[in-house]
């Protein structure tokens, strides 16, 4: 299970973080997953939270919906998984193959609990779009203060 | 189905002349496949919508623009992994395509471009008749 590191985003995190993927690259390439396993894996994602809603983001061009499978468990844990279906041409003369089919299961630990109950996802022209909610408990609370 | 393994969907592209405003391009991902009738490119944009595809054909080059609309103002980012960015990427394109009849159709961030042959280099099958 992968599970992802949870800091303040600021320009100089963002880059140790580029130069901490390089490097969990580097090692996994030799078949030596670390306790730098940080976030990674397929497909990529962008999370930024706005007010009482956190908003999970990836790229899936020519996904069906129909393909994706979204899961929240245990309060925060966030999975998405699916297949990425080949359709083309069965016969036929190969130029260029770059695009990527297979199977893909991403889990991101999110850093508070969500409601499983409002989770809303969209496909918009390929950019898939995860919309949750804060569970209750981890709001912010008004406190009011009593005048005597 | 084996594991998607690699993270990326796109790579950053190198620079541009044309560049007129800042930003970053990508180049997307293409497959390219011949039939008999003709040659169609998948190109991988996502979050381009079909009338922000801009394909044009001129003196024998193909050359894709997606424009990704800007992405809202995102204050509290919490994890960021990929950019975003156009996309660009020009062609080659053989005489042997008949230019006059390029069609495309851009669904799901999935650019399909079909480059119909020119008639004359499509395989034809003749008819044997008996004596």
């Amino acid at each position: 299970m992968r599970s992802s590191r949870w800091q303040a985003f600021n320009p100089v995190w963002n880059q140790l973080q580029q130069f901490q993927d390089e490097m969990n690259r580097l090692f996994d390439r030799w078949g030596n997953g670390n306790a730098f396993n940080a976030a990674s894996g397929f497909p990529a994602l962008n999370v930024w939270e706005d007010g009482e809603e956190v908003h999970v983001e990836a790229e899936l061009p020519g996904q069906d919906l129909k393909d994706v499978e979204i899961y929240v468990s245990g309060g925060n844990q966030l999975t998405i998984k699916g297949e990425r279906k080949p359709n083309l041409p069965e016969k036929g003369v190969w130029h260029r193959q770059e695009r990527v089919f297979g199977s893909f299961n991403r889990s991101l630990t999110l850093p508070f609990p969500v409601d499983a109950d409002k989770v809303d996802a969209r496909l918009d022209n390929g950019v898939l779009h995860i919309q949750l909610t804060k569970h209750e408990s981890a709001r912010p609370r008004k406190i009011p203060v009593k005048a005597d | 189905m084996a594991n998607i393994t690699n993270q990326a969907t796109k790579d950053r592209s190198e620079a541009r002349a044309e560049a007129t405003r800042g930003g970053v391009f990508f180049t997307p991902r293409v497959d390219i496949v011949e039939t008999d009738g003709e040659l169609t490119l998948f190109a991988e944009v996502p979050g381009v919508r079909p009338e922000d595809v801009d394909l044009r054909y001129e003196k024998g080059e193909l050359v894709l623009h997606g424009r990704v609309k800007p992405s809202a103002n995102r204050q509290a980012m919490l994890l960021q992994e990929y950019e975003e960015g156009d996309f660009y990427r020009a062609f080659n394109i053989s005489e042997s395509i008949d230019a006059s009849r390029i069609s495309a159709e851009c669904k799901n961030g999935l650019l399909t471009v079909h480059l119909p042959k020119v008639e004359s280099v499509r395989p034809r099958q003749i008819t044997v008749r008996g004596a």
